[in-house]
C-alpha cells in the first residue's frame, strides 16, 4: 500500500483498518518532502521528529484498543498564518522570524484533537498579501507542474504541497482569494467556506471581517472530510456563526437533481485567457450533462470588486497590523542599526525625520525593517483611505459598494443554486511576471474577491489543462452556509471526470 | 485627487513606518497608481445605501463574566525582544530622539 497515492479519505480508512500505521503514512510523506520540496519550497518547517512522535503514540492508542479521532493519522500541512505552540509561526515574514506562539489556534487544536498528524507550516506571501507567493521573506515557492511558474497566492506553499504529493491535505486561508487562487493555479481543489464556518482563533488577522480558513486537498470528498473537524462554533471568536456542522462527507451522496448553476457573461470578457474560457465552458457543459441546468445571471456591482476590496482589506489591515510594535512580539530594531545602516542598499535616510521619542523611534524602525514592500504598501494605502479627510470618500464609499455587491449575490441567489465560472483569468503565470507591478498582481484575485467581500463560500477544483500541460480552475459559489451543496456538486463533477487526479511529474 | 510626496511622509509617520528617502519615492508613485484604481468606486451611485463593515448580521455577544484560564506572565513574555521576566522593557517613552 503506497499512502502518497491514496485520497485522505481512504487513507483514514487504511490506518483505522490497520492496512497501513499512521507511522508508515506520515514516513511516506515525509520521504516525499525531502525529496522534492527543495525544489518546491512549499514549507517553511518540517516538523519531522513531532510528527513521528504523533504518529507513533496513535498507532500506540489503536494497538491498544483505544479511541481513534476521526483524521486518525492523516497527515495534514497548516499555513503559517496559523498558531503553532510548538512550532514557529512567522507569516512568512521577517516581522515574526522567532515567534513561537503561546497557544494553538482553534483549527490546530481541532486538527490535533481529531489526531491527525501536522507536518509543518507552509509557505505563503507575508502576512497573506498577494497573488503569487512571491511576497514570502524566506523563499519563493515554484509552481509542481511549471517549476518556472508561479503556484498563486497567498496559500501557495498550501497548494503546491498537496499538488506535488507532499502532504494529502494543507489548510489555508483565504481573504480575497488566497485558497482558492492557488488551487486553480496547482490543479488542487480548495473550499473558502461561509465567513464564519470556520473559528479564526490563532489566524494572525489580515482583514478580520474577510478573512476566512478552508481545507485544500485533491478532492472535494477530502475537503469535506477535514471540514468535519475544522468547522463548528467556537465561543473564542466572535463571529464564529452558532450553527451545528453538517455531516459533509454523508450529505455527498445526497442526489443533484434539478441543481440551477448561474453563469455570469461578464466573467468571459476581455481579459479571460481563451483556454481556462474553453475549459470552463466544459465544465459547464460536463455539469448540464450530469442533469444541471445553466442559467444566465448578472453581479452589476462584481467589477468594482477589486477596487472596494483594495479599499477595505488595507484598511483593516493596517489596523490589524498596528499590533507589531517591536515590544510584546516580533522584530525590534537595534538603537543606532536602523535600515540607512544596510549595506549595499544604497539607502538614503530621509533628511529632516525626527521621532517623538525614542520608543517612537523603535516602533517607526521595528516595522520598517520587518516588513517587506507589499505589506508596508497596503498598511499605507489603508492608513491613508482611514485618515482625516478621506475617510468617507475611501473607506466608507467602499462599505457601501460592499453592500451593493453582496446585494447582487442575494438577487442571483434568487434564480440559481450555486454560480460557476473561471477561478483565475489565466493558468500559472510566470515567476516575476508581475512581481515588479502591484497593479497587475492585484486583478489576479478578480474572480474571487467578491465572494469575501459578500461572506459566501466558493470552492475551486480542476477543470482541464492549457496546452502547455498547466491546471484550469473552475470556481463555484453559493449563498451562505452552503458548503455542502458546493462540495457535492465539486464532488459529483470529480466522480464523472478525471482532472483532480492527474499530477505533475515531479521525480523524486 | 493626486498623493503628494508629502502626504505620503505624512501618512507614513502616522502608520510609524520608517521610510527611507528611497522608499518615500517609490512608495509615492505606487500609492498615486492604486489611489487611481480604487477612486473608480467614486462612479457608483451609493446615495441610498448603507455600509456594510461585516458580512454577517452579527449582533454583539457576550460571554458570562467568569474569570477563565489566561496566559501566564512566562507565556505571555516567551517572544517579547526583551523583558525582565515581569515586564515587557522598551525605549524611552518620553525625550526627543536623535534626527535620521
Amino acid at each position: 500500500m503506497q499512502p502518497l497515492d491514496l485520497s485522505a479519505v481512504d487513507l483514514v480508512a487504511a490506518v483505522r483498518q490497520g492496512d497501513v500505521s499512521a507511522v508508515q503514512c506520515t514516513e511516506a510523506f515525509l520521504k516525499r518532502i525531502e525529496q522534492v520540496d527543495g525544489r518546491v519550497n512549499a514549507f517553511l518547517k518540517v516538523d519531522r521528529e513531532g510528527a513521528l512522535a504523533r504518529a507513533a503514540a496513535i498507532d500506540a492508542r489503536r494497538k491498544a484498543g483505544g479511541p481513534l479521532g476521526p483524521l486518525a493519522g492523516l497527515p495534514v500541512a497548516v499555513k503559517d498564518v496559523l498558531c503553532t505552540a510548538d512550532m514557529p509561526t512567522t507569516c512568512a515574514s521577517r516581522m515574526l522570524e522567532n515567534f513561537l506562539p503561546p497557544y494553538d489556534a482553534e483549527v490546530v487544536r481541532r486538527l490535533r484533537a481529531a489526531d491527525a498528524v501536522i507536518v509543518g507550516k507552509t509557505n505563503m506571501d507575508e502576512f497573506a498579501m498577494g497573488g503569487s507567493n512571491e511576497n514570502s521573506a524566506f523563499a519563493t515557492v515554484h509552481n509542481p507542474w511549471d517549476l518556472t511558474r508561479a503556484p498563486g497566492g497567498s496559500s501557495g506553499g498550501s497548494a503546491a504541497c498537496v499538488a506535488a504529493d507532499m502532504a494529502p491535505v494543507a489548510i489555508g486561508s483565504d481573504t480575497g482569494g488566497s485558497i482558492r487562487q492557488p488551487a486553480a493555479l496547482c490543479g488542487i481543489t480548495g473550499l473558502k467556506p461561509t465567513y464564519g464556518t470556520v473559528s479564526r482563533r490563532g489566524l494572525i488577522a489580515f482583514a478580520s471581517s474577510l478573512d476566512q480558513i478552508g481545507p485544500m486537498a485533491r478532492s472535494a470528498a477530502d475537503c469535506a472530510l477535514v471540514m468535519e473537524t475544522i468547522a463548528g462554533h467556537d465561543a473564542g471568536d466572535s463571529t464564529s456563526l452558532p450553527h451545528a456542522v453538517p455531516r459533509y462527507t454523508e450529505l455527498l451522496e445526497q442526489p443533484l437533481t434539478g441543481l440551477r448553476i448561474g453563469r455570469v457573461a461578464a466573467h468571459f470578457a476581455e481579459g479571460l485567457d481563451p483556454e481556462v474560457a474553453r475549459g470552463v465552458e466544459e465544465a459547464f457543459a460536463a455539469f448540464k450533462a450530469a442533469g444541471a441546468t445553466i442559467h444566465e445571471v448578472e453581479l452589476p456591482h462584481a467589477k468594482y470588486g477589486i477596487p472596494t476590496y483594495y479599499l477595505i482589506a488595507p484598511c483593516e489591515a493596517s489596523s490589524n497590523l498596528a499590533r507589531y510594535d517591536g515590544a510584546h512580539y516580533g522584530h525590534r530594531a537595534e538603537p543606532g542599526k536602523g535600515h540607512r545602516a544596510e549595506p549595499g542598499k544604497g539607502h538614503r535616510a530621509e533628511p529632516g525625520t525626527t521621532f517623538d521619542s525614542p520608543l517612537a523611534e523603535m516602533y517607526c524602525r521595528s516595522r520598517a525593517e520587518g516588513f517587506g514592500p507589499e505589506v508596508k504598501r497596503r498598511i499605507m494605502l489603508g492608513t491613508y483611505a482611514l485618515s482625516a479627510g478621506y475617510y468617507d470618500a475611501y473607506y466608507a464609499k467602499a462599505l457601501r459598494v460592499r453592500r451593493l455587491i453582496r446585494q447582487d449575490y442575494l438577487d442571483a441567489f434568487q434564480q440559481v443554486d450555486l454560480i460557476g465560472g473561471p477561478t483565475s483569468a489565466t493558468a500559472a503565470f510566470a515567476l516575476g511576471e508581475k512581481s515588479n507591478d502591484p497593479l497587475a498582481m492585484y486583478l489576479v484575485d478578480m474572480y474571487t474577491v467578491t465572494a469575501n467581500l459578500a461572506g459566501i463560500g466558493g470552492i475551486s477544483f480542476p477543470c482541464g489543462f492549457t496546452k502547455a500541460g498547466l491546471p484550469i480552475g473552475f470556481q463555484l459559489q453559493g449563498p451562505a452556509l452552503a458548503e455542502p451543496l458546493l462540495l457535492r456538486a465539486a464532488d459529483r463533477y470529480q466522480r464523472l471526470t478525471d482532472w483532480h487526479l492527474r499530477r505533475p511529474k515531479l521525480p523524486a | 485627487m493626486s498623493l503628494s510626496r508629502q502626504d505620503v511622509a505624512k501618512v507614513a509617520s502616522l502608520a510609524r513606518l520608517a521610510l527611507s528617502a528611497d522608499d518615500l519615492d517609490r512608495m509615492t508613485g505606487e500609492l498615486q497608481k492604486i489611489v487611481g484604481l480604487v477612486s473608480q468606486l467614486a462612479e457608483v451611485d451609493t446615495s441610498s445605501v448603507a455600509p456594510l463593515a461585516h458580512p454577517l448580521d452579527a449582533e454583539n455577544v457576550f460571554r458570562a463574566d467568569e474569570p477563565q484560564p489566561s496566559l501566564t506572565t512566562a507565556e505571555a513574555l516567551q517572544s517579547a525582544p526583551r523583558h525582565d521576566g515581569e515586564c515587557f522593557l522598551v525605549p524611552a517613552v518620553l525625550g526627543e530622539s536623535g534626527a535620521a
